[in-house]
C-alpha cells in the first residue's frame, strides 16, 4: 500500500470538497478499495470517509418507500429493512460477518461488480440512486461491468426502493469468492413484474425481459420453465461455462420465484 | 469408564491453550533488533529469458540497504532432489539444478530472481516494484500442458533437457509383460482416465523466514516456518550455501500448518542467511498470500490412466496405471519420491490382486513445483484404484461392498507381500468395511433415497476402502530405493533433578498435538503426571538430529524412539534403585512410577531415584554415571499400514449440479490409539480436506501459464457448510507389529480415504438418477462441471 492522507468529513457538503482534489477518492467500507490499494493497483493521494456522514447512514421505511444511507452497512440493511424483507434477505446474505460489517450499500453500487448483490435488487426494483447532485433511475444507472453513470467527484448519498407486493433474491454461490455465480431478484409490483440477474452476464447486471413478460402474466415458476437466456453473452470461467450460467440465471428466477 | 491419563486419554491439547489465546509465537510474530526486509522479485510471466536487470535504480531508493539477483549466487550450490529415481531404460533421473534466486531464465509465474533488503517493508516493496520495471525479460513459449511438454524438443523448461520429461519409471519394470498379458487374457477390462487435481497448500501460516548473523563467532540462525528444522539446516547449510552445519541453528518456532510444504527447503531461506551475513543485521521475510499461492509448493496434479481386469464376478486380475505427474518447473526435494514409490508401491490397495504394474513419467512445466501433500502420492494411489473399482462394480453390475469383500487380503495372510513389493505387517479390512457399512446404516440407504427423491434430489451413496504406508521410513529400504537421507528420529528423555522431565524430540509440532500426546506415553511409562513432561522440538540447538514431521510418521517414528529412551531411563533407574536399596538389580521392579524390590516393601519413587542421579550422594559412582538423561534413535523395520472403509453420502441437485455431502463415516485401523480425541481431529481434517479436494479446490493455470486462481476470490477452500458432521470409528485395532507402541499413524487417512468416496456418491446419485451416461467426472466434481456432465 502507498501514503496516503485521509479526511473524515460530517456532511455531505464537506465531502463533495474534499472529493474536488486531485487524486482523491471515497472510501465508503472499505472492502473492496482496501485489497485493491493493498495490492497497489489503486493509489489514491487522499481518501475521503464517507462512514462519518450522518446524513448517509441508515434505513428509514416511508408509506411504500425504503431509503437507505449509501454508507449504511450490509448488517444494519439486513437487520433493520424489515419493511422489504427480500432486501434484507440479500444483505444478510452478503460475503461474511466482517464484510456485512463494513461493506456499504454506496460502495457496492458505485463499484458495480458483475458478481454483486445489490445491483439486482435495485434494478428490479426500480429503485432511484441518490447522489450528491442529482437522482438517477436504477435503468439508467448500470452501464455495464464496473461502470456506472457516477461521475467524477459524484458520489451516492442514498438508494431509495418502492417495495414491491412480493419479491425475493435468489443466490448461488461462486464457490471461492461466495458472490454471486448467478442471483436472480423478482420484484412484483401492481404494474408488472420486474427481473434482474447478476453475476450471469458479461454487460453486468441486466433485467430479463422475456420472464418479466411471462411473469406478469403468470406469477409461477412453471411460467419460465420453457424460457432461456442465450449463453453467448453470459460470463464463462473456469467456475462456470456460458451455458451453464444462462441455466443458473432462469433456475435462479424460479427460486426466487417459488419464495417471494 | 473412558481414561483420563496417559496412554488412551483424551488429554485436552494443551498447546490450544496459547494457540487459542493468540499467545502462541510464530516467525512472523519474533522482533530481531536490528531487522531488515526482504522483498522478492518474482516473474509475471511463466517462461522467459532474462535479458537484464539494471539494479541501479532500485539499490539507489531510500532505505534500501542491498540488492540480490541471481548472479550472487551463480556459484553456491543448488537446491537438491531428495530421491535420485532411475528410469525404466535404468538412466538416472534428469536433476536440473535448482538457484537460490533464478539465473538466466526465470521458469514460472513467482520464480523469484532478484531480491531487495531494505530498513522497512514499505522501502523494500518500492524497489522492489522498480527492479521489476527495471528488468527486461523475453517471454517465451508457457509450457503447461503435460502430454504437450513430454516430447517437445523445441521449447523446453530447462535448456539442457530436451523432452520435459524428469524420468519414466516403472514399477516393477520386470512385471510388466506379466501384467500386460494377464489384461489381454481377463475376461473383462475396467479403464478409467481421470485427473488428480493440482492443490495449493493453504496453510494458514505463510512461509516466512529470519536470517541472523553473528560476526562476532561467525554463526548463523535460522528462524524458519519448517516441518523439520534438521534436514532445512542439511540442505541450507552443506548443500546451498556451504556453511558448515554446526555454524548454522534453525529454529522451527511455532508453525501454524504445513501440509508437507513446509518439509522443503526453499530458496527465500538461503537469501536471508546469505543477506544477514553480508549486512551483518537479520533479515526477515515473510510471504504475502499471492506469494504463497505462486511459490508455495503445490501437491498432486497426476493425470492417470487406469485399467481394471477381472473375471465377470469381480475377481481381480490385474491393475495397470499410466501416469503423467507434473514436477512444476524445478524439483521439489522429494517432488520425485511422491508420484514413484508413495504411490506406485501402494497401487495393490488393500486388494489381493496378483498382477500390477505402474508407469509414471514425471513432467517439467512452466507451473510452480509440486510437492507431497498431505497423503502425498498415496490419496493418488487410492482415488484411481477406488474409482476404477467403482466403475468396474457398474460395468459388471456387481455391489460394490462384495466385491471389496472378495478381494481382500484375509487376515490369515499377513504378513502379506504385495506385488508392488511392500510388506503389510498386519490389518483387517473386512473388519473395517463391516463397521462403516453398520454406521452408515447401508440396509436404509434405499429409504433415505427416496425420502431425497421426494425433495427433487438425487441421493448416493460412495464407498471407498483405503490403505496408506506411513511412517516413513526404514532407511535401508528406502536407501535402496534412491532416497539420499534415512528416515529415522531420535529422542532425548532429560529427567530434571526435581523430578520433572523434559523431552527433546526431533519430530516438529505445526498443528499436531504432540506436545499433549507425547507426555501422555511419558506418564504411562514412567508413572509420573502428564502435566510433569515437556516437549521440546523445532530446535536444532536443543534437539537430536531428527527428520521432522511428515508421512504420519511422528508417533510411529519419533514416538518410538522416544519410547526406547524411556526404557533406557528405567534401566537406568533400576541400578539405582539396586543400589540405594540394597538389593540386587534383577531384583527391582518398577511400577507407577515406584521402583520396588520384589516380594518386599522395600520401595523408592521415581522422584527419589531422579534426585539421587543429580546429588549422588549415595551411589555407585563407580560403576554408574550420574544423571538421567537418554538419547535413542530408532530406525523403523517396515512402514506401518493403516487402512480403512469410509463411506459418503450426498445429494445431487440436478438443476444447478451442487453436491451436499450429508454425512461421512469413517472406520479406521490406526493400531492402538493414544489420545482418541486428538486422532478424531486428524480424522476431521483430513476428511475435511480431502471433501475440499474431491468438491472444491482447484489448482488453474492457463495456457500462458498465469495462475487464474491465485487469490481465495478464485481458489476455494473448504468451508463448515461444504462438509457434515463426520462419524468417526477406530475401534478395528490390528496393532502394528514392528513398533512397540503399536501405532501406524493417522495424519493422513482422512485427505487419503475421502475424495474417492465422494466421487463414488456423486456417480452413484447420478447414476441412480437415471444420468446413466455419467461414469466419470473430474474433482473438482463443481456445480457447473455436475450440471455440464448430466446435460452434456
Ligand atoms: C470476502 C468478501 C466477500 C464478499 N461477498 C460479496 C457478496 O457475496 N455479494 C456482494 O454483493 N458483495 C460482496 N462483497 C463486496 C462487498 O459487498 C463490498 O462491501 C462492496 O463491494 C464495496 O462496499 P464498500 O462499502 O466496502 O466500498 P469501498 O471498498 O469503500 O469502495 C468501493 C468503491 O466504491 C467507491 N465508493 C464507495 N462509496 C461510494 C459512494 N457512496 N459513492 C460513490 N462511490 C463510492 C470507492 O471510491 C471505491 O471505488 C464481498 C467482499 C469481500 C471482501
Amino acid at each position: 500500500m502507498h501514503n496516503f492522507d485521509f479526511v473524515k468529513p460530517a456532511s455531505v457538503a464537506e465531502a463533495v470538497k474534499a472529493l474536488s482534489a486531485d487524486g482523491a477518492q471515497a472510501l465508503s467500507g472499505g472492502q473492496t478499495l482496501m485489497p485493491t490499494m493493498k495490492q497497489r493497483l489503486a493509489a489514491p493521494t487522499m481518501l475521503v470517509s464517507l462512514t462519518g456522514i450522518a446524513e448517509m447512514k441508515g434505513v428509514k421505511v416511508d408509506g411504500r418507500t425504503l431509503t437507505i444511507g449509501a454508507a449504511t452497512t450490509h448488517a444494519t440493511v439486513a437487520k433493520e429493512a424489515a419493511a422489504y424483507p427480500a432486501l434484507a434477505n440479500l444483505a444478510g446474505g452478503i460475503g461474511d460477518p466482517a464484510v456485512r460489517n463494513r461493506g456499504t450499500i454506496g460502495g457496492s453500487l458505485a463499484n458495480n461488480d458483475p458478481s454483486a448483490c445489490y445491483p439486482s435488487a435495485v434494478l428490479a426494483s426500480g429503485a432511484t440512486v441518490v447522489t450528491s447532485k442529482r437522482e438517477i433511475a436504477a435503468d439508467d444507472y448500470f452501464q455495464g461491468m464496473f461502470s456506472t453513470a457516477l461521475e467524477e467527484g459524484e458520489f451516492i448519498t442514498a438508494v431509495r426502493f418502492p417495495i414491491p407486493d412480493r419479491a425475493a433474491y435468489a443466490k448461488f454461490d461462486q464457490p471461492a469468492s461466495r458472490f454471486a455465480l448467478a442471483g436472480a431478484f423478482v420484484a412484483r409490483f401492481a404494474g408488472g413484474v420486474r427481473v434482474a440477474i447478476t453475476g450471469a452476464s458479461e454487460g453486468g447486471v441486466f433485467r430479463w425481459a422475456e420472464a418479466e413478460a411471462a411473469l406478469s402474466s403468470n406469477y409461477s415458476a412453471d411460467a419460465i420453465k420453457g424460457l432461456s437466456l442465450d449463453p453467448s453473452g453470459m460470463i464463462g470461467d473456469l467456475h462456470g461455462t456460458q451455458a451453464y450460467r444462462a441455466n443458473l440465471a432462469r433456475v435462479m428466477v424460479q427460486r426466487a420465484v417459488a419464495a417471494s | 469408564m473412558p481414561k483420563d491419563h496417559g496412554i488412551g486419554a483424551s488429554t485436552k491439547r494443551r498447546e490450544d491453550v496459547r494457540f487459542l489465546t493468540g499467545k502462541g509465537v510464530y516467525t512472523d510474530d519474533m522482533r530481531v533488533y536490528g531487522q531488515t526486509y526482504a522483498v522478492f522479485v518474482r516473474s509475471q510471466v511463466a517462461h522467459g529469458r532474462i535479458k537484464s536487470i539494471n539494479t541501479g535504480n532500485a539499490a539507489a531508493m531510500p532505505g534500501v540497504l542491498a540488492v540480490f539477483t541471481g548472479e550472487d549466487f551463480k556459484d553456491v550450490g543448488g537446491n537438491p532432489a531428495g530421491w535420485l529415481i532411475k528410469s525404466r531404460n535404468g538412466e538416472a533421473m534428469r536433476e536440473p539444478k535448482r538457484p537460490v534466486l533464478a539465473h538466466s531464465k526465470v521458469r514460472h509465474v513467482g520464480d523469484a530472481y532478484a531480491a531487495v533488503i531494505a530498513e522497512t517493508y514499505a522501502q523494500a516493496k518500492d524497489a522492489a516494484q522498480q527492479l521489476a520495471d527495471d528488468t527486461e525479460i523475453e517471454e517465451l513459449p508457457a509450457i503447461v500442458d503435460m502430454a504437450a511438454a513430454l516430447g517437445n524438443t523445441s521449447n523446453r523448461v530447462h535448456d539442457e533437457i530436451p523432452d520435459n520429461q524428469c524420468y519414466d519409471w516403472g514399477w516393477i519394470e520386470d512385471n510388466r509383460a506379466a501384467v500386460d498379458a494377464a489384461i489381454k487374457a481377463a475376461p473383462h477390462v475396467t479403464t478409467l482416465e481421470l485427473v488428480n487435481n493440482r492443490l495449493v497448500p493453504n496453510a494458514m501460516e505463510p512461509r516466512a523466514s529470519i536470517g541472523e548473523y553473528f560476526p562476532g563467532t561467525g554463526d548463523y540462525k535460522l528462524t524458519t516456518t519448517s516441518q523439520n528444522p534438521h534436514l532445512t539446516r542439511l540442505l541450507v547449510a552443506a548443500f546451498v550455501l556451504g556453511i558448515p552445519e554446526n555454524k548454522l541453528t534453525v529454529v522451527a518456532p511455532d508453525v501454524g500448518g504445513g501440509f508437507g510444504s513446509k518439509i522443503y527447503h526453499y530458496g527465500e531461506e538461503a537469501l536471508v542467511l546469505a543477506a544477514a551475513k553480508k549486512l551483518c543485521r537479520p533479515v526477515r521475510w515473510t510471504a504475502e498470500r499471492s506469494e504463497s499461492f505462486l511459490s508455495d509448493a503445490h501437491g498432486r496434479d497426476h493425470v492417470t490412466k487406469i485399467e481394471l481386469a477381472s473375471d465377470l464376478e469381480g475377481n481381480f486380475i490385474a491393475f495397470r496405471t499410466e501416469t503423467m505427474a507434473n514436477v512444476g518447473a524445478y524439483l521439489s526435494n522429494f517432488a520425485t519420491v511422491t508420484p514413484t514409490f508413495l504411490h506406485g508401491t501402494l497401487m495393490a490397495g488393500p486388494y489381493k490382486v496378483p498382477h500390477v504394474y505402474v508407469n509414471v513419467k514425471t513432467v517439467f512445466t512452466n507451473t510452480a513445483p509440486v510437492d507431497a501433500y498431505r497423503g502425498a502420492g498415496r490419496p493418488e494411489a487410492t482415488y484411481s484404484l477406488e474409482r476404477v473399482v467403482d466403475k468396474m462394480c457398474r460395468e459388471l453390475n456387481l455391489d460394490p461392498f462384495e466385491v471389496r469383500r472378495k478381494n481382500f487380503i484375509t487376515t490369515d495372510m499377513f504378513p502379506y507381500t504385495t506385488p508392488v513389493a511392500l510388506a503389510y505387517d498386519t490389518g483387517n479390512y473386512h473388519a473395517t468395511l463391516d463397521k462403516v457399512m453398520e454406521m452408515a446404516d447401508v440396509a436404509g440407504f434405499e429409504k433415505r433415497r427416496a425420502e431425497s427423491a421426494k425433495r427433487g434430489k438425487l441421493r448416493g451413496m460412495g464407498l471407498s476402502t483405503w490403505i496408506e504406508a506411513c511412517g516413513i521410513a526404514p532407511s535401508h529400504l528406502v536407501g535402496i530405493l534412491g532416497a539420499r537421507v534415512g528416515l529415522y528420529d531420535a529422542a532425548t528423555v532429560r529427567v530434571n533433578a526435581t523430578g520433572n522431565i523434559s523431552v527433546m524430540v526431533g519430530a516438529h509440532s505445526h498443528g499436531q498435538g504432540h506436545e499433549t500426546v507425547f507426555p501422555q506415553i511419558v506418564a504411562s511409562k514412567l508413572g509420573v503426571p502428564e502435566s510433569s513432561v515437556e516437549i521440546v522440538h523445532g530446535d536444532t540447538s536443543k534437539i537430536p538430529f531428527g527428520m521432522g514431521s511428515y508421512g504420519s510418521r511422528s508417533l510411529a517414528v519419533c514416538g518410538v524412539a522416544m519410547d526406547k529412551a524411556l526404557d533406557k531411563i528405567v534401566a537406568k533407574g533400576k541400578k539405582i534403585a539396586a543400589h540405594m536399596l540394597e538389593a540386587s538389580e534383577d531384583d527391582i521392579t518398577f511400577e507407577d512410577g515406584r521402583f520396588s524390590v520384589a516380594g518386599t516393601d522395600k520401595a523408592k519413587t521415581f522422584g527419589e531415584i531422579a534426585f539421587s542421579a543429580y546429588v549422588p550422594h549415595n551411589y555407585p559412582l563407580e560403576t554408574l554415571e550420574p544423571g538421567l538423561e537418554e538419547t535413542a534413535f530408532y530406525d523403523p523395520a517396515n512402514f506401518t499400514y493403516p487402512a480403512g472403509a469410509y463411506i459418503c453420502e450426498a445429494e445431487v441437485d440436478a438443476e444447478t449440479g451442487k453436491v451436499d455431502i450429508l454425512a461421512f463415516y469413517c472406520a479406521d485401523d490406526f493400531g492402538n490409539i493414544m489420545n482418541p480425541m486428538i486422532v478424531e481431529g486428524q480424522v476431521h481434517g483430513g476428511v475435511g480436506q480431502g471433501i475440499g479436494q474431491a468438491l472444491v479446490e482447484n489448482t488453474y493455470y492457463d495456457s500462458n501459464g498465469q495462475l487464474l486462481t491465485g487469490s481465495y476470490m478464485d481458489y476455494a477452500m473448504p468451508r463448515a457448510t461444504d462438509v457434515p458432521f463426520y462419524t468417526v470409528d477406530y475401534s478395528c485395532q490390528t496393532p502394528c507389529t514392528h513398533n512397540p507402541l503399536g501405532v501406524k499413524g493417522c495424519g493422513e487417512a482422512g485427505a487419503i480415504g475421502s475424495p474417492p468416496a465422494v466421487v463414488n456418491a456423486v456417480i452413484d446419485a447420478l447414476q441412480r438418477g437415471g444420468h446413466t451416461h455419467v461414469t466419470h467426472i473430474d474433482m473438482p466434481v463443481s456445480p457447473s462441471r455436475v450440471w455440464s456432465a448430466i446435460n452434456g
